[in-house]
This record gives structure tokens, C-alpha cells and sequence, in this order.
């Protein structure tokens, strides 16, 4: 008895959060912002937000309880968690009348209200509103008492077709768009799609779950000598990803290009940073110095304008760019050499901050430019032929992360990598192996930093023009982020990151305002569900899950 | 004594010899700046009591989010990036109440209940902020590595951030002046700001009840058990995770004032008013010695004053123009300065680096 009152009790506690949630997405303007946006047919993400806000509570409640209670108990907390949450989003617009949200709630108003009850005026519409929380409640209680594979196959499906939804627009923006035509509605995709895309995912699950057993008993089984079939495997599979990275650009056109070229930059400084934070275990949180440093030097020995001083190439400059950085990465490591964790953070952020206020500075104008920042950064040129379009540079970026990857690998491959990563342990053990600290630290700052100028030389020349607001302490903050994201210490993972943290909110620009909500709310859960990152490094990994286990 | 620098000179290395010389370099700079201003006379005796009484004013404000970072920091060993964020919830959130007085003329017949009620809401929201994410993002990762809630600490400072952009808007919001904090007053023969003379005011007030509270109360002794060591701490039936909160609340409730005091020096809001603020006042408490409550209190005093002399007093006597551009170049190289000469900060001598 005293059970089943607990159970109810969470229930209404369930709904509370469920409709607290509601509400923060209605008031934050989430709901309305998204409702632009369809996704299927004239469901918008909108209504998915404010339905999703409700659903995971419900889901995560009711699969907490899935194998203590019946279906039906199951079924009426759906009911009542659902219920309760749309009631709470509904008290907005039935008390409207009455207090004046608007003043302080920017986004509270008859467009919202209106929204929210389907048009029906304040009574009906809301009563329609919590009835369809009831109903979306009661079929994820339905998908919860589903057997396990298929209730994980279902969620998994319906996630993956929003998602398919949402990147809609991808297909039509590429050059073999017309291929998805009849699966997209205006915006989004059709009923047709929705389907076929929710019915492919549970028939992949299906199929793989099917299958595996036998795959791996035959992969033990026949492993004959030479040249094995895994082997042959990895490098047929190896040179058709080679072909898919050269073509990718002609494939997708000059805008995807445009963000496959931020990400391919934040690659190449994540893979610097890296070495810092990652290999070497030194929290640096104003790596944008050194890319502002790459990016003006470049600036400045190329600019055809009146502050260009040299006139030279790209060619010509970027090994200065990439030395100014390397020097300068020496010069701020030495007064830090004594700091550690969070005092090198707190220090090296205000190196990124003094960098970028010095650039700002009219006192430093005659010189860089100030908030004018440098203009007329020519294109590099190639054999008679300039590298000019983004899809052009698509290759010079490659190249570009090839070198970084393999100076990074080689790196950390070598005595000094050793090195680094026996300080990010422990620095008194490494200097007792006989590991000169100081070295090893400067060392660590300067490559990591050269990879950063590295990155700075062709954006300046990618963009044309550098202002000092392009160098804040957010892409410091980003890098970071992103070579967390994918993984400390993980090649790999670094690429992972940037497209996640930089792709996507790219993708997501048309959501400006929200961005960095989704991008801040992203990174925290993030940081609870998979720490380790989404590419991590073996050994990192096992550390990651001992530790958050106990 | 002879022995104690023998030993000295032994451990002497050419990086410790570097640094202070580029310490050095600063400082001597720094000194020709100041002689430079003085010999030129820019500005007149009356300036610059004024700008000691904005750098006083200024750095109260910054000292008592510092507390914030530094209560955090001494017990968890995080930098909670959000707290800057926290401080701008509540000030953003006292704007309309305040707004609200204002229109029903409230605010200026009854300012000191409105100052009380505004404060009040100020902190509320601030303690409601942080505690929710204490309990959502730095709670489930107490035991992960450190780097893991450092970063999920700057996830949360974008998401209170652009939540409040999402709620109140982006615009930046007038705070209403309050009629009789307009104008200036007489103290001990100084003309100043009353604005400013309030917010010192209050702001060494609040300290003094923080440390009072932290020194001599039993749940200011069960948090400098924590700090001390948490695992000691639960041993001897300490509640870890209620002090833990109540730390989280204390350095809300402190940024919720230090927001509206802030609001009333600067007289504008805004969702990303937080950011500086919180960066300024994480470099006091470093400055002060992390973790500790006086050193964070001297600290943001030292930042604020310097923040405020530095760009007239040094930079002014170098010659470079629009100096004051460069107030936040100064707070930074103070902070490289201080940690040079003294890595632990200026009071922070307890914190052994083996925690850090």
C-alpha cells in the first residue's frame, strides 16, 4: 500500500517537472522560435519540443517502473505525468487575461497563447492542449511495456526520423538533391518519408540484431595468413573514405563546403590544443591568441591595403605565421611554467582577452588596424591559379589537417610524447624519471600554438578581411569544448568534435537566438551521459568509467 | 641564515630567474608609467580621489561574486564558470522589479524597502539559478576529473545565459535611478557618488557578516571542515552535501546583491552583463589566493582600484592614447604579477598545491 502511494506520489512529482520543463521551452520562446520549422508534414519542431519536453520525463518515469507495475498503472501514470505537464504549459494562456506576462517574459503573447491552444481560445484550447499531453503520455507508456528490443528499436526510430526531418534541408541543398524530392514536403519531410525513414531504422536494428552472431563466429573462424580479410577490408574501406573526403565538396555544394571548412579549421586547432590540454594535461583557455596572432601576421605580411607592409604571398607568409605563433606560445608559457590547473587557466584566458583588446585598441590602430581590423587579405594563388571558392579551399584545408594529423600523431608517437604525457600524469613522478619540466611544457606551447597559427594563416586569407571580434574568447572556449567533446588525448575524436560542435550549430544557424542554449544545454549533457567524449582514447576511457563508476 | 640561502641559490633555476625578470620588466614599466602621469599632471587631486572611490566601489562589487568563486572553489576545487551568470540572473530579475516600483512611483517615495524587496528577489533568483545547477550539472560529476565539470560548468553559463535572453529579451534594460542616491554627498571632506558610497557600504557589510558567518557559526565551521577534507568531514557526521548547498546558496545570495548593486553603479541590465563581471571577479579571488574568503574580499578591492588607477595612472604616462581601452589588459597583467611573485595568491598560503 504504502508502495503504491510512492509510486503516485512521483507520478505527480513527475508531472510537475514534466510541466515545468513545458514551460521553460514555451517561455524561453523555444516553442514558437521552432514552430517555423517543420519537420513532418505540419508537425513542427515546435510541437516536438514542448511534446519531447514532456516525453522524456514520462519515459525515463515510467521505465523506472517498467517492470514493478502493470501496463495499466503504467498507462494512467502516462496519462497523469503527460496530463500534468500540458496543465501547467496551459495555466499561460488560461490566466493570460488576467496577469501581464508580457512584461517581463519577452515571448509571452497572443501569438504564443494562440499557439499553444491551436487557435481555440483560452478554455477549449487548453483543454485540448493537456488532452494531448494525456494521449502522449498514455503511447509512451505503450512504447515502455513494449518488449525491451522493441521498444529500444522504436525510440531509436522516432529519434532518428525527427532528426531526418530537421536535416532536410541538407538533401535538397546538395547536387543530387532532386534524388530525395518525393520523400520532403515544403519543408521537412512527407508522410511518406516519415514512414519509410522510421520503418528503415527498426528494419537496420532488426536485421543487426539478427545477424551479429554469426558474423563474429565467422570473422574467428576464417582468418587465414597474408594478407587477412579484416586487413583487406580496412583498406578498401580506407580508400573509399579517401574518395568520399575528395569528392565530398563537388557532392555537396558551396555552402556545405563553406561549414565543412569551419570545421576543418577548429580540426586543425583542436588537434593543437590537444597536444596541450590533451597530451601534456596544461588547461589553456586562451589558445584565440594564438590564431589571432597566425591570422594578423598573415594579415599584415599579405594585405594589399594601405596596412599590408610586405605584399607577399600565402605561401610566402604562412610559415611566419605559424613561427610568430610558435614564439609567442614559448613567450607566454614561461611566465606559467610555475602555475598549475586552474591557475594556468585563469592566466592564459587573460592572455586570449589582453591579445584581443590590444587588437581592439586604438592605440595598436596605426598598426592593425583596430576595430577596422586588416582588409583586402588576398587569395593564395597556385600555379597561375588562385584558390578562391570555398570548395577550393575545402582542398587547401585538407592538406592542411593532413600535415597537423601527421605532425600530431608523429608527435605523439616520439620520446617528447612520452614526455608529455608522463607530466599530464603526474609532474613530480616525470621530473623524478628525469623529465625536464620546463622543456617539455614550452615545448608543448609551442606546437600546440604553431597549429593554431597554422589555422589562423588560412582563415585570414580564407575570409579576406580579420576584425579583432573575430578572435573572442568563445572560439577558445569551442576548442576546448570540442576536443572534450570527442575525446581528450583522441585524434580521431578531435574531428568528431568539431563536427558536432561546430557543423551542427552551423547547420542550426536559422535558430540564431538558440544556438547557444542548445549548444550550452548540449554540452552539459554531455558531460553527464558519455564524459570520456564521443571518440575517446582507450586507456582515457577505462580511467573515465572506474572513476565516475564509484 | 647563511645556510637558508645557500640553499636558495642551489634550488635557484634560470626559469625562476626568467620569470621574475619579466615580472620585473612589468613592474619597472609600470613605475615609469606612474612617474610619467605624475610629472605631467593629467588629471587633479579631486580625479583621482574619484577614481579611487569608483576602483573602491567597483571592486566591492567584485569581491563579493569572488566570495562566490572562492566558497565554490575551496570546497569543490571547481572554477564554477556560471557564477558570473548567477550574479546576472538576479540583477536582471531585480530590473523589473524595480521597473514595476518605479511605475507605481514606489520606488522613489519608499526606496529603502524598495532597495530591500529588489535585493530580495535578486538573491531568491540567484539561489533558485544556482541551486538548480548545482543539482543538474555539478552534482552528478563530483567524482569525475576535473576538466569533465569544468566544462559542463561553461555549458551552463551559455544556457543561463541565452535562458534569460530567451525570458526577459536582449535588449539592455535601463535600471531607474533611485532620487536619493542621486548626486554626490560629503564624507570626511570627500565629495562622492552616494551611489558608490552605498554600494561600499553595503558591500563591507556583507562581508563582514560572510566571514563572521563562516568563522564563527557551526555551519560556517562544518564548511572549512569540508574544504579541509570532505571524506574527515563526513567521518565526524558533517552532512557534505548540505553544506555543499549551502555553500552554492551563500555565493548566489552574495552575487544576487552584488547584481543590483552593480545594476545601481552602472544603471543598465542585460543577459550577457554577467560575463566580464564573472571573469574580473574569478581573477580577484585567484589574485586574493583561491579559496580564501579575506584574500577574495582584499582581491577584488585591489582589482577594482587598479582597474580603475591603472589606465590614468600607468598607461596615461607611457603615452598610449584611450587608455581607458585597456583597463581589462591591466586587471589580466596584474594577475600574471601577483601569481608570479606569490603563486598562491596574495593571502592564499593554506592551499598547498598538491590539492590544486
Amino acid at each position: 500500500m504504502d508502495s503504491q502511494n510512492t509510486f503516485w506520489k512521483s507520478a505527480v512529482k513527475n508531472g510537475l517537472l514534466a510541466g515545468a520543463i513545458g514551460l521553460y521551452s514555451t517561455l524561453v520562446g523555444l516553442v514558437q522560435a521552432f514552430n517555423k520549422r517543420a519537420v513532418i508534414e505540419q508537425l513542427s519542431l515546435g510541437h516536438i519540443t514542448l511534446l519531447l519536453s514532456w516525453g522524456v520525463v514520462a519515459y525515463v518515469f515510467l521505465n523506472h517502473h517498467r517492470e514493478s507495475e502493470s501496463k495499466g498503472k503504467l498507462i494512467a501514470a502516462g496519462a497523469l505525468v503527460g496530463g500534468l505537464g500540458a496543465f501547467l504549459v496551459a495555466l499561460l494562456p488560461m490566466t493570460a487575461q488576467w496577469v501581464d506576462y508580457h512584461f517581463v517574459f519577452v515571448h509571452a503573447g497572443p501569438e504564443m497563447y494562440s499557439l499553444l491552444t491551436f487557435g481555440k481560445g483560452p478554455w477549449l484550447g487548453s483543454a485540448m492542449l493537456v488532452a494531448v499531453g494525456a494521449l502522449w503520455g498514455i503511447l509512451i507508456a505503450l512504447v515502455v511495456s513494449l518488449p525491451t528490443f522493441w521498444r529500444d528499436s522504436v525510440v531509436k526510430a522516432f529519434l532518428i526520423t525527427i532528426t531526418v526531418g530537421l536535416l532536410s534541408d541538407l538533401f535538397t541543398g546538395m547536387t543530387i538533391g532532386w534524388m530525395f524530392q518525393p520523400f520532403l514536403g515544403v519543408e521537412g519531410l512527407n508522410i511518406l518519408g516519415a514512414v519509410l525513414v522510421f520503418g528503415l531504422s527498426i528494419a537496420y536494428d532488426y536485421w543487426s540484431a539478427h545477424r551479429k552472431p554469426k558474423e563474429s563466429a565467422e570473422a574467428v573462424a576464417t582468418e587465414p595468413a597474408g594478407v587477412t580479410k579484416s586487413q583487406l577490408r580496412r583498406m578498401v574501406v580506407g580508400a573509399l573514405a579517401l574518395v568520399v573526403v575528395a569528392g565530398l565538396p563537388l557532392l555537396l555544394g558551396s555552402y556545405l563546403s563553406h561549414v565543412l571548412n569551419m570545421v576543418g579549421l577548429y580540426t586543425i586547432m583542436g588537434l593543437g590544443l590537444n597536444i596541450v590540454v590533451g597530451y601534456a594535461g596544461l588547461l589553456d583557455l586562451g589558445y584565440v591568441a594564438f590564431f589571432a596572432l597566425g591570422a594578423y601576421t598573415m594579415g599584415l605580411l599579405t594585405s594589399t591595403g594601405p596596412l599590408g607592409i610586405a605584399h607577399w604571398t600565402f605561401w610566402e607568409a604562412v610559415p611566419f605565421s605559424i613561427l610568430v605563433a610558435m614564439v609567442a606560445g614559448i613567450l607566454l608559457g614561461v611566465p606559467v611554467l610555475r602555475m598549475r590547473g586552474d591557475y594556468l587557466a585563469i592566466v592564459t584566458l587573460g592572455f586570449g582577452e589582453i591579445i584581443r583588446i590590444l587588437a581592439l585598441s586604438n592605440w595598436l590602430k596605426p598598426l592593425i588596424g583596430g576595430a577596422q581590423g586588416i582588409l583586402l587579405i588576398p587569395k593564395p594563388p597556385l600555379f597561375g591559379f588562385k584558390i578562391q571558392t570555398p570548395i577550393h579551399f575545402y582542398y587547401l584545408i585538407l592538406v592542411g589537417i593532413g600535415i597537423a594529423a601527421f605532425v600530431a600523431y608523429r608527435l605523439r608517437e616520439s620520446r617528447l610524447g612520452r614526455a608529455w604525457m608522463a607530466m599530464r600524469e603526474d609532474e613530480d613522478v616525470a621530473e623524478a624519471m628525469g623529465i625536464d619540466l620546463v622543456v617539455t611544457k614550452l615545448t608543448a606551447f609551442a606546437f600546440g600554438a604553431s597549429f593554431s597559427g597554422l589555422a589562423g594563416a588560412i582563415f585570414a586569407s580564407y575570409v579576406g578581411s580579420i576584425f579583432p571580434h573575430s578572435f573572442n574568447l568563445l572560439i577558445s572556449i569551442n576548442v576546448l569544448s570540442l576536443i572534450i567533446v570527442g575525446g581528450v588525448g583522441s585524434m580521431p575524436g578531435v574531428f568528431v568534435g568539431s563536427l558536432a560542435l561546430v557543423g551542427l550549430p552551423e547547420l542550426l544557424r536559422e535558430f540564431a537566438e538558440y544556438r547557444m542554449l542548445i549548444y550550452g544545454l548540449s554540452l552539459i549533457a554531455m558531460m553527464l551521459l558519455k564524459p570520456e567524449g564521443f571518440w575517446p582514447e582507450p586507456i582515457r576511457k577505462r580511467e573515465l568509467r572506474e572513476e565516475v563508476g564509484d | 641564515m647563511s645556510e637558508k640561502i645557500k640553499y636558495f641559490l642551489e634550488r635557484l633555476s634560470w626559469v625562476d630567474i626568467m620569470v621574475w625578470l619579466f615580472g620585473l620588466a612589468i613592474l619597472v614599466i609600470a613605475v615609469i608609467g606612474v612617474i610619467g602621469s605624475i610629472h605631467n599632471a593629467y588629471y587633479t587631486k579631486e580625479q583621482w580621489m574619484d577614481f579611487v572611490v569608483f576602483g573602491i566601489s567597483q571592486g566591492g562589487v567584485y569581491a563579493l561574486i569572488a566570495l562566490g568563486y572562492t566558497l565554490v572553489y575551496g570546497i569543490l576545487f571547481m572554477i564554477n564558470f556560471a557564477h558570473g551568470d548567477i550574479f546576472m540572473a538576479g540583477a536582471f530579475t531585480g530590473y523589473f522589479l524595480a521597473a514595476k516600483l518605479n511605475q507605481y512611483g514606489i520606488y522613489n517615495s519608499h526606496p529603502i524597502i524598495s532597495l530591500l524587496l529588489i535585493m530580495l528577489l535578486a538573491m531568491v533568483t540567484s539561489v533558485v539559478v544556482a541551486l538548480i545547477t548545482e543539482r543538474v550539472a555539478y552534482r552528478p560529476l563530483r567524482k569525475a576529473p576535473r576538466l569533465v565539470p569544468l566544462i559542463t560548468a561553461i555549458g551552463a553559463s551559455f544556457t543561463i545565459e541565452y535562458t534569460f535572453r530567451g525570458l526577459y529579451g536582449s535588449g539592455v534594460e535601463a535600471y531607474p535611478d533611485m532620487k536619493i542616491f542621486v548626486g554626490k554627498t560629503s564624507v570626511f571632506g570627500l565629495r562622492i557618488l552616494k551611489v558608490h558610497l552605498l554600494v561600499i557600504i553595503l558591500s563591507i557589510l556583507l562581508m563582514a557578516g560572510l566571514y563572521a558567518y563562516v568563522q564563527y557559526t557551526k555551519a560556517g565551521k562544518a564548511m572549512r571542515a569540508v574544504a579541509e577534507d570532505k571524506d574527515v568531514a563526513s567521518l565526524m557526521g558533517v552532512d557534505v552535501d548540505r553544506v555543499i548547498v549551502n555553500t552554492f546558496i551563500l555565493g548566489a545570495a552574495l552575487a544576487g546583491i552584488a547584481g543590483v548593486l552593480y545594476a545601481l553603479i552602472f544603471k543598465q541590465v542585460h543577459f550577457f552583463m554577467g560575463f566580464i563581471p564573472g571573469i574580473k571577479a574569478f581573477t580577484a579571488a585567484v589574485v586574493g589566493g583561491i579559496g580564501n574568503v579575506p584574500g577574495a574580499m582584499l582581491g577584488g578591492f585591489i582589482l577594482g582600484i587598479f582597474e580603475a588607477l591603472g589606465p590614468g595612472l600607468i598607461l596615461e604616462g607611457l603615452g598610449i592614447p584611450a587608455s581607458y581601452q585597456l583597463k581589462d589588459v591591466i586587471a589580466f597583467t596584474l594577475l600574471v604579477l601577483v601569481l608570479i611573485f606569490r603563486p598562491t595568491g596574495l593571502m592564499g598560503e593554506r592551499l598547498s598545491e598538491e590539492k590544486v
